[in-house]
């Protein structure tokens, strides 16, 4: 797309396709001419890896729920004749579910690359807003899929996430009343989600469409987030990205593989395989490991926020801790005006990969604060670790432009490839700041 | 790329190593809490780590042991747990004949119709049967046994897996750990003691068992002894062995395709490693031009 288009149909039926309907032309220009940055290291496979993790999921859902009853007394039961009786069954749900897993590990993998590698700075702003988007389908649509087999943390997790939506002033129940089907959770709701859980999947494959357009308009960043400067910077599509990405993705099915067929259940919670029942709350209601940190975020907020002095509350320890955890999300959009810094890699920025790192332990921490129960010494750490989440991006981030003095980059991908390859290629560095950039 | 990739891996396991340094240490000051009249977690006791014939990557059901396993659960838990998504045809794994199956089925009566005149009726249970339980409904079942409900059994051994804590649950993905629920069964099998500890009172009714993964006692009595059956292979029943036999037996009713999806796991990942082995010599030399 960024470019002019190479392809150049053989055969008569090409020809004729070419002028009428160029689709050949589109996958040619998208996925075998298409230039890519030299120098990608192996973190940028996991779009890759992403798109064959949706069409994954969307195959083995696709023939799940040609087996699926979606009745509140008879979900529970098909899936588990599901993986009993019908053949492949075992393995087709255990990839399902293992599956949704290792997305969000891909997925994790891809949005902290993005971080580190400053993937969201001018002019690819919209490209990650698109991400944070998919990321949000990503989650609606897992959190739906888990409740679908009916089990007790399906059951009660169902009812704690609906219960969010009531935090909402004054349209809060009627909200929660709609998504339910009802004023609990039941056979309605399984069915709403199952329609949801359907349809969501098909959604994400339109923004992930978009967010593969907006790529190939701004073309992809690289590690030494200098763009692309001339021909020799770049190299085809095909075959060097087609054949990296696929020995990266066959390594990463090998770790899943592990999962699905030697410890399916690792994944998962024990308490799903007892069938939904609303009578009987387990002890732990804890979501799936992905949401942990969110959940870690929610239950930190455990304090009404009011004017001080007064008995007046403005909002409510619930509805804070909710507003917390949607803002650890809606964050993300704004990350790309967040960080002042016109520096890209975090190769060229000493203190911004400091904190990355922190961060990024940060978030691990935070994921396992999730998996504790909300008593004792978890709560204070709840809290600090809630605080070092947002103090990243609504302080450091921004500071950071101003403070940071950035190392010298390099002139153009290819002297820092061919300066790595100690080939003797040029030296000269340009734009090598030695004071913190001025701002205002 | 290679050394770009290192240096990840370092930085990540250097992250790795002090958050979980700061999580050991925010696990002591948890004890530390508790000690002071925390909240109490149970189970009390972490369940007894057994060997079994169906744990790591070549593991599979023993058949003889699970054969036992089926008449310990025949004659003693049968009494009071169903095993609802299991059927009699099912038992073929266990290495009966169709005659055998026909047979055990059989000695079970389950109610079918209605027949031409409109009316239900009783027959012998048939291979393509549910197992039958032992009480027509959960209602008849919680009254039965004092307002407990013994839960059902077909998937037990996948439904109870009390928690591995920190850093125990990392190793796990290592070393194949996933017989946390057969550990439990066999645990809170074998685990009840002579008397409650001193200090600790157990409710008229309950009984105490410090593996019992929701509080300190529960509404089952101590179901095991030894001799309690009669082997048909001549193995000594002794508790501990009926013990192993039956959580054998309900590991293998909750996952009765184990042995194929660890034979299936073995030809999967052999053939990707063979696969990413070739892509990895494609690559290098489709690369071998490009510096990068």
């Amino acid at each position: 797309m960024s470019g002019h288009s190479t392809y150049n149909p053989t055969t008569g039926f090409g020809k004729f396709m070419d002028s009428r309907l160029p689709i050949a032309r589109l996958i040619h220009d998208s996925f075998v001419s298409f230039p890519v940055p030299r120098n990608l290291n192996n973190f940028y496979t996991f779009g890759g890896i992403l798109m064959v993790m949706l069409v994954s999921q969307i195959v083995t859902g696709i023939v799940i729920a040609m087996h699926f009853t979606p009745e509140s007394t008879m979900a529970f039961d098909s899936v588990h004749l599901l993986r009993r009786d019908v053949s492949y069954g075992n393995t087709l749900q255990s990839w399902h579910a293992v599956g949704a897993s290792m997305f969000f590990v891909a997925v994790y993998i891809h949005i902290f690359r993005g971080l580190y590698y400053g993937s969201y700075k001018a002019p690819r702003e919209v490209l990650w807003i698109l991400g944070v988007v998919i990321y949000l389908l990503m989650m609606a649509t897992a959190f739906m899929g888990y409740v679908l087999p009916w089990g007790q943390m399906s059951y009660w997790g169902a009812q704690v996430i609906t219960n969010f939506f009531s935090a909402i002033p004054l349209v809060g129940d009627t909200v929660r009343e709609y998504l339910l089907g009802g004023y609990a959770v039941g056979n309605a709701t399984l069915n709403r989600f199952f329609s949801l859980h359907y349809l969501l999947p098909f959604m994400i494959a339109g923004i992930v469409i978009l967010h593969v357009w907006t790529l190939h308009v701004t073309g992809q960043t690289n590690p030494t987030g200098v763009e692309v400067k001339s021909k020799q910077d770049v190299i085809p599509f095909t075959p060097y990205a087609t054949v990296k990405d696929a020995f990266a993705m066959v390594v990463f099915m090998i770790v899943m593989c592990y999962f699905v067929f030697f410890m399916p259940d690792y994944l998962g919670h024990a308490d799903n395989y007892i069938m939904a029942n609303p009578l009987k709350t387990p002890a732990h209601i804890v979501p799936e490991w992905y949401f942990l940190p969110f959940y870690a975020v929610l239950r930190a907020v455990d304090f009404n926020i009011g004017i001080p002095f007064t008995e007046i509350v403005l909002i409510d320890s619930k509805l804070g801790g909710v507003l917390a955890m949607f803002g650890a999300i809606a964050v993300l959009f704004f990350v790309p005006w967040l960080d002042t810094s016109d520096v890209r890699s975090a190769n060229y920025r000493p203190m911004y990969k400091i904190f990355f790192w922190l961060f990024v332990a940060n978030a691990v921490f935070l994921g396992y604060l999730g998996s504790r129960p909300a008593e004792g010494i978890w709560i204070p750490l709840m809290k600090a670790s809630t605080f070092a989440y947002f103090f990243h991006f609504l302080v450091i981030m921004p500071l950071l432009g101003w403070f940071e003095k950035p190392l010298p980059r390099p002139a153009s991908i290819t002297d820092a490839v061919l300066a790595k390859a100690g080939n003797g290629g040029s030296s000269h560095i340009e734009g090598a700041t030695a004071e913190p950039q001025s701002k205002g | 790329m290679k050394t770009v990739f290192t240096k990840f891996a370092v930085r990540i396991s250097a992250v790795l190593v002090a958050s979980s340094l700061a999580v050991a240490g925010s696990t002591l000051s948890l004890s530390a809490a508790d000690e002071e009249g925390g909240t109490v977690h149970y189970p009390l006791q972490k369940p007894m780590e057994q060997s079994w014939s169906f744990s790591g990557p070549f593991g599979h059901y023993d058949k003889a042991q699970l054969q036992r396993g089926l008449k310990v659960y025949t004659e003693v838990c049968a009494a009071c747990h169903s095993m609802r998504l299991l059927s009699y045809r099912n038992l073929g794994d266990l290495g009966y004949s169709e005659q055998q199956i026909k047979n055990y089925a059989a000695e079970y009566d389950v109610i079918d119709g209605p027949n031409d005149d409109g009316e239900m009726f009783e027959r012998p249970a048939k291979p393509n049967d549910r197992f039958k339980g032992p009480y027509a409904n959960d209602k008849e079942a919680i009254s039965a046994n004092n307002g407990a409900l013994p839960p059902d059994m077909s998937l037990l051994a996948k439904a109870r897996a009390p928690e591995r804590g920190f850093p125990t649950f990392i190793f796990d993905i290592f070393t194949m750990y996933a017989e946390n629920g057969s550990d439990y069964i066999y645990s809170l099998l074998v685990g009840y003691p002579e008397e409650a500890p001193d200090g600790v009172e157990v409710q008229d009714g309950l009984h105490y068992n410090p593996y019992f993964v929701s509080g300190s006692a529960l509404a089952m009595a101590p179901p095991l002894s030894d001799e309690l059956v009669e082997y048909d292979d001549g193995t000594k029943a002794t508790m501990e062995q009926q013990a192993k036999d039956v959580t054998a037996f309900l590991a293998w009713a909750a996952d009765p395709n184990l042995n194929d999806r660890k034979q299936r796991g073995f030809i999967v990942i052999l053939f990707l490693l063979i696969f990413a082995g070739l892509l990895y010599f494609t690559k290098k030399k489709v690369w071998s031009d490009v510096a990068h």
